[in-house]
């Protein structure tokens, strides 16, 4: 019998985490990181390949166990909770993927409907199949719900992973590198779809990202994540205004 | 230098699958059960691999009837031909030669599939949708391959014999009816036992080190082809490994 974990609902601050630090071998990648999210901002994570950015992020989705510090999100020390607690924040936590990591031996409507199935056990065929052509429209691809997923293009396969995201109604999106390998035109396509949904279900988010259009055009507030630590905080005009050398380097 | 190395790999292997394998009998085992992952991976390892057994079996059963013939008939016992294949095909062959199809087949497209699933974050993806993947992917994969390979050992087995038979024929007018009473005066409780057993543990092999393979893949698609290539050659030697130490336990209890 799973024990039912009780969220705090009632803070602004949804993710604050305090002195992080993961190593592995002799190589510290991230140096007592400190961050807070607050209710319905959106934050991104700025920091070039191999600064920890995607490490960061899945040690708040508990993939990665830190070596110290705490992650607390509706309240709760991520590193403390046991499985069948990290699932309940999970699942009023998405995740998107920097690789999609859609099931290549399953449909799009399989797809979606896993982590329904998982997550709320007690929910009927007819609530499910409203569910997941609500969450394919909301990302435009209603006409997918048959199609394997090798059948989709890139940006087709982003679109598909963050409807699988949005189909539990979660508080807070965490996004890792959502624009990777992806053109110009459909990168666009994709932050511009990722602030529709901010808006329209008020999420919070956090994006992981070096792409300064999504920096630009998806953040509230961004983090500059350099040698492991939070090295600079601002709106996007303030760091762009930034006099440090280090920050300057990612807006020349 | 590099004896010290590969010995040390070796060890290495060996503990970490130690450990995999002690993991899915603390998780692997425990309620909720993947049951309807269990049963498709039933079909998929099972059904799915009966045509390319059985076509092997139908070979070797003909193949190692024609290739006794002449030195039986020197020594004047051609008559013990049906008797000498079914003990050789129950006791040894069957068991091995449908564990080694089986590993080819299975083992490397559990290793590739978990690899890929792997390098590709659907393993992750799986653990963000609050499910367990260990139970998901492994448990249910080392169940099937456990439960169907016995299968697959009986039915290649009576595949193989009716490959014997027509074997038998090609010099010989055995009757149908002769053939198999020849066969079946011939077999004992203590041929099929001890051959049947160890198809369990074959299969236990096959599943958990293709899981152990592929779960811990890196390196992109070149670790994938590796976990996949590394998962049938592991686990082909492990079947030989566990035929030697089943004989030794079948001769100490007297089978």
């Amino acid at each position: 019998m799973k024990s039912e974990l009780k969220l705090d609902k009632k803070s602004n601050k949804v993710l604050i985490i305090k002195d992080l630090s993961k190593s592995f071998g002799n190589n510290q990648v991230l140096k007592e990181f400190n961050l807070e999210l607050l209710r319905g901002e959106s934050v991104v994570v700025l920091g070039k390949s191999g600064s920890g950015k995607s490490v960061l992020i899945k040690c708040i989705i508990g993939l990665i166990k830190p070596d110290h510090g705490s992650i607390h999100i509706f309240g709760h020390n991520i590193p403390d909770l046991d499985h069948d607690e990290l699932d309940q924040i999970r699942a009023k936590v998405g995740f998107l993927f920097q690789s999609n990591a859609l099931y290549d031996s399953m449909t799009v409507r399989e797809n979606l409907e896993f982590p329904l199935r998982r997550h709320w056990l007690e929910i009927s065929q007819m609530e499910v199949d409203k569910m997941v052509i609500d969450a394919l429209e909301d990302v435009g691809l209603a006409h997918t719900l048959d199609m394997m997923s090798a059948e989709l293009s890139g940006g087709m396969r982003k679109r598909v992973a963050l409807a699988r995201t949005l189909i539990l109604k979660p508080e807070i999106i965490l996004y890792d590198e959502p624009t990777t390998g992806l053109d110009t035109i459909t990168s666009k396509e994709i932050i511009e779809l990722m602030v529709e949904i901010q808006q329209k279900y008020k999420t919070t988010s956090l994006i992981i990202s070096h792409d300064m259009n999504c920096v630009r055009m998806a953040s509230d507030r961004v983090v500059m994540l350099i040698d492991g630590k939070c090295y600079a905080s601002g709106t996007y005009n303030e760091i762009i205004q930034s006099v440090d050398p280090k920050v300057k380097l990612f807006f020349e | 230098m590099s004896l010290t190395s590969d010995l040390k790999s070796f060890l290495t292997l060996n503990g970490e699958l130690f450990r995999f394998t002690l993991r899915f009998f603390r998780h692997g085992l425990n309620p909720p059960f993947e049951f309807s992952e269990f049963l498709k991976q039933c079909y998929v390892v099972g059904y799915k691999s009966l045509p390319l057994i059985g076509l092997t079996a139908f070979i070797m059963g003909l193949v190692l009837t024609m290739q006794l013939r002449p030195s039986m008939a020197d020594y004047g016992v051609e008559t013990q031909l049906p008797a000498i294949v079914s003990i050789a095909v129950i006791r040894e062959v069957g068991p091995v030669i449908t564990a080694l199809i089986f590993a080819g087949k299975i083992g490397s497209s559990i290793g590739a599939e978990l690899g890929s699933m792997k390098v590709t974050e659907q393993i992750d993806a799986m653990e963000v949708s609050g499910t367990n993947p260990f139970k998901y992917l492994v448990a249910s994969r080392v169940l099937a391959c456990t439960l169907m390979l016995p299968v697959l050992v009986m039915l290649g087995d009576a595949i193989s014999l009716y490959g014997a038979y027509l074997g038998v024929n090609i010099h010989t007018n055995t009757s149908f009816i002769l053939y198999w009473t020849q066969v079946f005066d011939n077999l004992v409780f203590g041929d099929v036992l001890p051959a049947f057993t160890k198809s369990f543990f074959f299969g236990f092999a096959v599943g958990i080190i293709g899981c152990y393979k592929g779960y811990n893949s890196s390196k992109g698609t070149e670790g994938v082809g590796r976990s996949a290539n590394s998962a049938v050659v592991v686990s082909s030697v492990s079947i030989f490994v566990i035929d030697l130490l089943a004989v030794q336990v079948t001769d100490i209890l007297g089978y």
